[in-house]
């Protein structure tokens, strides 16, 4: 379990790096899983945790045969993915926030939003190439 | 590498030479308080030049849309050199490439300055 700090966000992007890396992920594929992984660790740690002590994040990596799968965990009120508001819409264009969803959409293959009462789950779902070798699982 | 910025001015172009990355946390505070400063000098032809930036994060790209807002908002410029291959990936699939106004070389952007 990690704690809701910034420090959080940049150890959960490294971490991803490196598994995504040991995955045989193309170099722009790690860059792409890297900052999904670095979004959804914001989110968890800024809008669901709300930076609280008390409220913990928790990651964790699982290489399957076909895919490489992410899960993020927080603490929060549960974020409701019909309230986001598309960030490509021309009223939302210079909008300062609300682009994190729509990058990891943009970036992985498959993204699962589970919100609940005690927080929320996002599932960030990468296809492993048939030349990807390797496999890792961790968990923090 | 967090940001690291120095600025010079060039035909009344104040140029933001950036490196590292804008992120979440102090890469962000370091911009917002550049333009914030350049603002509170009456400096308001600003030209960012990002050829160093190899990393920017949603709040990177929040705090690039506030600083051209608020330059703008106050009479300015906010024009952006150099992006990289990565930078410049993101603010097309954001759709803010077109809303910035992007340069690739310092003499014509700083000339692009009314």
């Amino acid at each position: 379990m990690l704690d809701s700090t910034l420090e959080t966000v940049d150890s959960a992007e490294q971490t991803a790096t490196e598994i995504a890396n040991n995955c045989g992920f193309a170099e722009d594929e790690v860059l792409q899983i890297a900052m999904a992984v670095r979004e959804a660790a914001v989110n968890a740690v800024l809008h669901g945790n709300a930076y609280d002590p008390d409220k913990k994040v928790k990651l964790d990596f699982v290489r399957t045969e076909q895919d490489l799968v992410i899960t993020i965990r927080d603490q929060g009120k549960g974020l409701d993915p019909a309230k986001i508001p598309d960030p490509l819409a021309p009223e939302n264009l210079l909008k300062t926030s609300g682009r994190g969803i729509f990058l990891i959409r943009s970036f992985m293959d498959d993204v699962q939003i589970s919100p609940s009462q005690t927080g929320t789950e996002i599932k960030l779902i990468k296809h492993v190439h048939a030349r990807a070798g390797g496999g890792k699982e961790a968990s923090q | 590498m967090n940001l690291k910025t120095s600025t010079r001015q060039v035909d009344g172009v104040n140029i933001v030479d950036c490196s590292g990355r804008i992120t979440l946390g102090e890469g962000s505070i370091v911009l917002r308080d550049i333009v914030k400063d350049l603002l509170g000098k009456g400096q308001k032809k600003i030209l960012l030049n990002l050829g160093d930036v190899n990393y920017i994060d949603s709040s990177g790209i929040g705090e690039l849309v506030s600083a051209y807002t608020t330059v703008r908002n106050q009479g300015g410029e906010l024009k952006l050199l150099n992006l990289t291959k990565k930078v410049h990936d993101l603010l097309q699939i954001t759709k803010l490439y077109t809303v910035f106004d992007v340069k690739d070389d310092e003499t014509a952007a700083v000339k692009a300055f009314r």
